[in-house]
Formats: C-alpha cells, sequence, structure tokens
C-alpha cells in the first residue's frame, strides 16, 4: 500500500528528487544575469510527481543549486465526488482527481512547466490561471484546452510566496468551474528559504496544504440536496444557488471530514510545521483551537515579514497563507475556519492529533470539574428539560 | 453513594396477565402484536460499564465495571421506532414534526430525534396500547445489546498519564469503530445481536434514560467524593458511548470540537411489563378523553 503519509514529511535541507548536481553548476544565478539572457533550453529540468492533498511533494526548503526548469503534468478530470457524511454529491472538476488541486512547489527563479490534460471523457473545456505567473490571465489565455487536447504552458517564478491557481475558461465558466472544484496552490520558495521578521531563517519539519472549497448544491421542493448526471446538467441550478452568495457546504479538502479521524493531520510536539491555507473563491480565516500562528504570512508572500503570534488570520477570498507552528502540548487540535458557523454547521473543520509530553506549566487542570465548593461564587443549575416544543 | 442496581418492576402474576392479554389485543391496527414488536429477554446478570465521566485523584479514569442483575427480564423492541410510527404520533399532534419533510417510511429508523421528542413518543405510544412505555436505561440498553455492547474503556488506564494521552486514546478508538455514512439505512441493515435485536450498533444512535453522571472514585474504584448528575444531558447507546443535551436532534460535533459524534439520533423503546393495572387506567383515560 502506497503511503501517502511518508510523503508528506519534509527533511531540512536534504536535497530531493533528481535535481542534477553537473547541470545545476552550468545554470547562471538570477541575480548574476537579466532574466532575458537565461536559456531556458540550457537549464537542468526536474520532473516532480505531483501528491493529493493536505501533502506537498517531496521539496527543499532552500537551495544552492541555481534555477530550473520543473516539470508537471495534471490531468483534469470531472467526476462525480461525495462532499459530506451524508453522501450529498456535486458533479465535480477536479485537476488531477483531487479537490484542491495538487499543492506546485518550485524556489523564486525557477520556471513552472505545465503538460496539463484533458482527456476526451471530460465533457468541457477547461484552463488554468496561475496568480503566481505573469501575462496571458495568469496563463489562462495560453492554456484552454477541449477534451481531447493537452497543452504544454511555462512560466517564470519571479516572486515568492503561496498563490492560488484555478480553472478561468470564461465569463460565466470560471466561478463554476472553481466551485465546482477547481483550484489549487502553488508555493514559490526564496531560494534561501523562509525568514522570519527579522531575516533570521526559519524551517519547518511537515508541512500541510489545506485547500478550502464552497459548494453550492442545489435542493429540490422538499429540500433535499439534487444529484445530477452530468455538469452540464447541474449548471443552471447551481448557478442559482451561487448567485445567492451562500455556499451549501465549506469544507477542508474537498469534503465534510475529509482531514478528521483516520484522516487527521499528525505532528509532535516539538515539530514546525507549515500550514499552507488556499481559498479561491471566498474569504476564510483560519484559526488552530489551542495553538496559534508563531509566524503568519496573511497576505501568503514571502518577502514581507511573517506576522507573530496570530490567533486566528485572514484569508482573502482568492489567495494563499501559510502559518508556522511549533506544537508544544500533545492531544487533538482543531483547525478550523473560526466563522465557527461555517466551521461546525458546514464542515470547516480539520484536526492535528499530536504526540508528545503533556506540559503542566503551560497548562494543568487544577481541579476536575465536580459540585461548586462552599468558598466559590456563583451558582449552576443543571439543565432541565424543557417539555415539549 | 450512587447506587448501580437496576431494578425492573416486579412481573405480573397469571390472572393479570390474561386482562392484560384481553387489553392487548384490542391495540390499534397498525401496532404489530408484542412477539413482532418484542424481544422479551430473561432476568440476568452481567458486567456493566458504568456510563458517565469518573476520576481518581483528580485525573480522569475509566467507569467502573459493576455486576447488574437485570431482575424481571426486559422487553425491548426489535427494532428502532420506525419514521413511519414516529409520524403517527406527530400526525395526532403528540410529537413535533421531524425536519426532514419526506413522509416517514416504515422500513426506516426515525432520526433526527431529541431525547424531548422520544420521551413524547413513548407517552403517546403507552396511551395508545394502554402499555407503560419508556425508554430503556443505559444499563438496559446494554443488557440487550449482549455482545454488540462496545466497551469504551480505553486500555492504558493508569492514572498516571496526562489527560492528553486518554484524550488521543479515545479519539483514535472512537474512530476505529465508526464509519463515516450518515446515510440512514432500512431496519436490519447492520444486523442482529445473539438475542434477535436488530441494528444495535449501526449509524443510528439510540436515546436512553440515563442522565450525565461525574464521579470521583477512590483507590478500588468504588464512588468516593464528588459527585455530579445532570439531567439534562442524557446518555446515547450505539457505537459508541455519547452524552448529548436533550434538545439536541442532530449532534454536529462533540462537545470539544474534536469527539466523534453519533451520526443520527434515533431511539427504541422498552416496555414495562406487569403494570396492567397503570396500563389499564392509561387506556380507560384515553378511551373517556377520546369521547369526551
Amino acid at each position: 500500500m502506497f503511503n501517502r503519509r511518508s510523503l508528506m514529511k519534509v527533511v531540512g535541507l536534504t536535497a530531493v528528487a533528481a535535481a542534477a548536481p553537473a547541470a545545476a553548476a552550468q545554470a547562471t544565478s538570477p541575480a548574476a544575469a537579466p532574466a532575458q539572457a537565461l536559456d531556458v533550453s540550457r537549464l537542468p529540468r526536474e520532473q516532480v510527481e505531483l501528491v493529493a492533498p493536505p501533502f506537498i511533494h517531496p521539496h527543499e526548503q532552500a537551495t544552492k543549486a541555481g534555477p530550473k526548469v520543473v516539470e508537471f503534468r495534471m490531468v483534469i478530470e470531472e467526476k462525480e465526488l461525495v462532499i459530506d457524511s451524508h453522501g450529498t454529491k456535486v458533479q465535480a472538476m477536479t485537476f488531477n482527481g483531487s479537490v484542491p488541486g495538487p499543492m506546485m512547489v518550485v524556489h523564486e527563479g525557477d520556471y513552472v512547466e505545465l503538460t496539463l490534460v484533458n482527456p476526451a471523457t471530460n465533457s468541457m473545456a477547461h484552463n488554468i490561471d496561475f496568480h503566481s505567473a505573469t501575462g496571458a490571465l495568469g496563463g489562462g489565455e495560453l492554456t484552454l484546452i477541449n477534451p481531447g487536447e493537452q497543452v504544454v504552458l511555462r512560466w517564470k517564478a519571479d516572486r515568492t510566496g503561496v498563490f492560488v491557481y484555478h480553472c478561468a475558461p470564461g465569463g460565466p465558466m470560471v466561478p463554476w468551474h472553481v466551485v465546482s472544484g477547481m483550484s489549487g496552490a502553488v508555493m514559490v520558495l526564496p531560494r534561501d528559504g523562509l525568514k522570519d521578521e527579522k531575516g533570521q531563517p526559519l524551517k519547518y519539519d511537515r508541512a500541510y496544504y489545506i485547500g478550502e472549497n464552497d459548494f453550492y448544491v442545489p435542493r429540490d421542493a422538499k429540500g433535499k440536496f439534487k444529484t445530477y448526471d452530468s455538469p452540464g446538467d447541474s449548471y443552471a441550478d447551481t448557478v442559482e444557488v451561487m448567485r445567492k452568495l451562500t455556499p451549501t457546504h465549506v469544507v477542508f479538502n474537498g469534503r465534510e471530514g475529509a482531514l478528521t479521524g483516520k484522516n487527521a493531520m499528525t505532528a509532535k510536539v516539538g515539530e514546525r510545521v507549515l500550514i499552507v491555507h488556499a481559498q479561491a473563491n471566498r474569504d476564510t480565516r483560519p484559526h488552530l483551537i489551542g495553538g496559534h500562528g508563531d509566524y503568519v504570512w496573511e497576505a501568503g508572500k514571502f518577502a514581507n515579514p511573517p506576522q507573530r503570534d496570530l490567533e486566528t488570520w485572514f484569508i482573502r477570498g482568492g489567495s494563499a497563507g501559510a502559518a508556522l507552528y511549533t506544537f508544544k502540548q500533545p492531544g487533538i487540535y482543531a483547525y478550523v475556519n473560526h466563522n465557527l458557523i461555517e466551521a461546525f454547521e458546514l464542515g470547516a473543520t480539520a484536526h492535528f492529533k499530536v504526540d508528545g509530553t503533556w506540559n503542566d506549566d503551560l497548562m494543568k487542570q487544577v481541579s476536575p470539574p465536580g459540585p461548586i465548593g462552599p468558598t466559590k461564587t456563583g451558582a449552576v443549575s443543571p439543565l432541565k428539560p424543557t417539555g415539549k416544543h | 453513594m450512587p447506587s448501580y442496581a437496576v431494578t425492573v418492576t416486579v412481573a405480573a402474576a397469571g390472572a393479570a396477565a390474561m386482562l392484560f392479554t384481553a387489553i392487548a389485543a384490542a391495540r390499534p391496527p397498525d401496532i404489530p402484536p408484542a412477539p413482532d414488536l418484542l424481544v422479551s429477554l430473561p432476568p440476568g446478570t452481567f458486567q456493566y460499564r458504568v456510563a458517565g465521566d469518573f476520576n481518581r485523584e483528580g485525573r480522569p479514569v475509566n467507569a467502573p465495571l459493576r455486576t447488574v442483575r437485570i431482575e424481571a427480564g426486559l422487553s425491548i423492541m426489535k427494532t428502532e421506532v420506525s419514521a413511519a410510527d414516529y409520524d403517527r404520533c406527530v400526525a395526532a399532534g403528540a410529537c413535533a414534526p421531524r425536519a426532514d419533510g419526506e413522509p416517514g417510511r416504515a422500513d426506516l429508523p426515525v432520526v433526527g430525534v431529541s431525547w424531548q421528542d422520544a420521551t413524547a413518543y413513548a407517552a403517546w405510544f403507552s396511551a395508545r396500547t394502554g402499555e407503560r412505555w419508556r425508554l430503556p436505561t443505559d444499563a438496559e440498553w446494554a443488557y440487550a445489546a449482549g455482545s454488540h455492547f462496545k466497551d469504551d474503556a480505553i486500555a492504558r488506564d493508569d492514572g498516571a498519564g496526562a489527560v492528553s494521552e486518554r484524550w488521543l486514546a479515545r479519539y483514535d478508538q472512537e474512530w476505529e469503530q465508526q464509519g463515516f455514512d450518515r446515510r440512514v439505512r432500512p431496519h436490519g441493515a447492520f444486523g442482529a445481536n445473539e438475542r434477535g435485536i436488530i441494528d444495535l450498533t449501526g449509524n443510528v444512535w439510540e436515546w436512553t434514560n440515563t442522565c450525565f453522571l461525574r464521579q470521583g472514585l477512590d483507590a478500588t474504584g468504588e464512588a468516593a467524593g464528588p459527585r455530579t448528575v445532570n439531567c439534562g444531558v442524557r446518555v446515547v447507546a450505539g457505537e459508541h458511548r455519547s452524552y448529548v443535551t436533550d434538545f439536541i436532534r442532530d449532534v454536529r460535533a462533540g462537545g470539544c470540537s474534536v469527539g466523534v459524534p453519533p451520526a443520527n439520533l434515533g431511539f427504541r423503546l422498552v416496555r414495562e411489563e406487569g403494570g396492567f393495572l397503570a396500563g389499564l387506567a392509561t387506556r380507560l383515560r384515553r378511551i373517556l378523553g377520546r369521547n369526551a
């Protein structure tokens, strides 16, 4: 059995994958020459296999090598997905089969070369708009492909940060494709890695990528969620719900409960965990219940110093943010959209399971719950049944 | 001091049973005769993991295991109350309507009901049948569940570990047991136990009458020290035990944001045997009330 968890562990400065040292030596440093002077055809190339979220493909956090061309391949897949525990289904559109689409990680100055495939089994044209790319509507203008076609797009990662990508096939198709699942994220790391507000290096022991999606599922006359045979069949009803701007589901990683229970994210006390949060369409406000954001790039761009010790951070719709946290206490943590109605009623809740030794200094239950003592003030009466409704 | 003994009303005398049978025969046509509706369990003794939160020297520990005697046996519904049955109570104006607007099906258990709803149904059903029906206690449910009862004690319980260890262990244990699919399945989909009782550990949890208890224990596991009983929160039994506020119909998440919530809330009833005189009185009241 392929162990996805083995892929989430990101190792400090250890080189990964096939970065060929010989080729890297020929590369020109971006600082030494203007971009136009780089002969991209002479740069080393690396093929990276994408992994499904919340995991991120192995990568270096900092690199001494020169720029390279990083090749990714994504296959667009239209398919029915179950998005909650009631079995509600949507006609989803996906990058590489997952909602959200996989995360791509490169370093500033690298080139992303994406082969985007739209199999003949799909029913619609699709494309991709990278917020991290410059020109042609983020590449959307150059990547519109019909079923049975593929396209190769290369763009230069000329700025650092975490960024959204999404499908944007024109007009009313744009929001519909996005809320049907077609969004993902890119992380462009500084070549020398992340830094704190004083310029000191920051490293992480694990990284998770949480994509948040808002779904707008039509209901029938009796209030039950409707199902459709194809995306096209669902379009008119779905747009009607979308225009009310009130999602029926707000979920992490494509479905209610996708990151809880057996799929809860894990960490150990003392580990530094980078949490990337992307939302392509709608504002959100991540909060780690029982923890904090030690260093938070709320707008997600690493050229700006991170904010310190945040309780909740704001991710603007159409952007990604990143938070770095060192877990200090074992137990279960809920990672939520702290619009708590969205967290508990609509689905935007994930869990971290953290192993380690409890620190009584940070928190201790001095006296367990029990009857109110004579010296204490205040009175609590147990809830009483209130009779019939 | 708490008493864990469970007593069930003494069985009826023979002559009384005849009268009882006569009353039962007159029950409304949509209610099946008792042998189809009920499973009757003989008196018995079993090991019962008490429901509630227990602590020793200020640390959470497993609930004590008690030997419990079900003195007079137990008559419990073979299946959970169906949506169609519940809707009859709604139609009679005695139960709150379900959120689901669909007509209730006879082959599906009713879900999305609170303890208050279930209790209202028991009162209506009692009046309708002239018998005494109520929710089971958690101990009665456990007795009926037999091998399908899931002990919620966690393996490591020396009281020395930190709160977080218990917490993590319980989290894993509950998720290990519970599937994620909340879609309600027809009666029988989750099988029967050795006593022929159906769907005890499916994805519908069942309300009991047992109140939430918090209790200190001494070194020998006997109740000692502070004790709190909160009857605004009742025990719900099923795949794992849970504690739910009595007016809640749909548990979205556990009290601490991370517990594993019951997928659906439903119920089944037990019939108190030997209460024929009380039953007769109820039935007479109902008849008189109808004529008035």
